[in-house]
């Protein structure tokens, strides 16, 4: 059972790698990053029930939450072009970026002199 | 409770199994379908069918222990996650102007959008109605 399982997650994951990389706008390779990380955590799940070892389960857990957290970060640089805070971001690069995304408050912060 | 046991092993049987069908219904639709608004379904079939199914029929495989609790604890963390994580990249993809393939008989739900609109108030989206 759980190797019927564990070789359909396998195919999945390849078929999700091939996606991965003929995907052709970048929001599909982060759909694809996406699913091939949740495939794992089901993967990594299933070769503990399979090898008798269920420790693998933590090992799940923090692939999951990185996961997550890496998902949500590739996005956020690719919208603002910085992973940590915007406002701090330099004055070109903000502006680039408030140009590339068109967001108009963005370009009006130098008025304050950064947020802090 | 020879009985319980054989159907606890059935109902695990049935669980992982449509467990890793969902799984690879998911990742094929993921890589046949034509658009990526149509290919969130497709993931998203896999993302949280698939994975919640293949956690509880490992739960009901481990019995009560604290193996059970960790695939409960994970298969809950990915109930969330996954959905956001879905949501967030279709909010992104929706900002940066993708817009979906129109088919050949389909008017499209916005037609001159991209081309009007989006350099005046690209958040507010016209036009759209089911």
């Amino acid at each position: 059972m759980f190797e019927i399982a564990a070789i359909a997650v396998l195919i999945a994951m390849l078929l999700t790698l091939y996606r991965l990389f003929a995907g052709p706008t970048l929001y599909d390779r982060v759909l694809a990053v996406n699913l091939f990380g949740t495939h794992t955590v089901v993967f990594i799940g299933i070769l503990g029930f399979l090898t008798g070892r269920p420790d693998f389960l933590d090992i799940a857990l923090l692939y999951a939450l990185i996961n997550f957290v890496s998902t949500v970060a590739i996005l956020k640089f690719f919208r603002y072009r910085a992973i940590g805070d915007v406002g701090r971001a330099p004055i070109w690069r903000r502006k680039s970026a408030s140009r590339r995304i068109r967001l108009p408050k963005l370009g009006k912060r130098p008025k304050t002199g950064g947020s802090k | 409770m020879n009985i319980l046991s054989i159907l606890n092993e059935a109902l695990s049987w049935i669980l992982i199994l449509s467990g890793a069908f969902f799984v690879l219904i998911g990742a094929i639709g993921t890589v046949r379908f034509p658009d990526f608004w149509s290919r969130l379904h497709a993931a998203s079939v896999s993302d949280s069918a698939g994975i919640i199914l293949l956690f509880l029929g490992m739960a009901m495989q481990a019995g009560f222990s604290l193996i059970a609790v960790k695939l409960a604890i994970i298969g809950a963390f990915l109930f969330i996650t996954g959905p956001t994580a879905t949501h967030a990249t279709a909010n992104a993809a929706l900002v940066s102007g993708l817009r979906p393939k129109e088919a050949e008989g389909l008017t499209a739900a916005e037609p001159s959008h991209k081309s009007k609109n989006s350099k005046k108030d690209p958040h507010k989206i016209k036009g759209v109605k089911p």
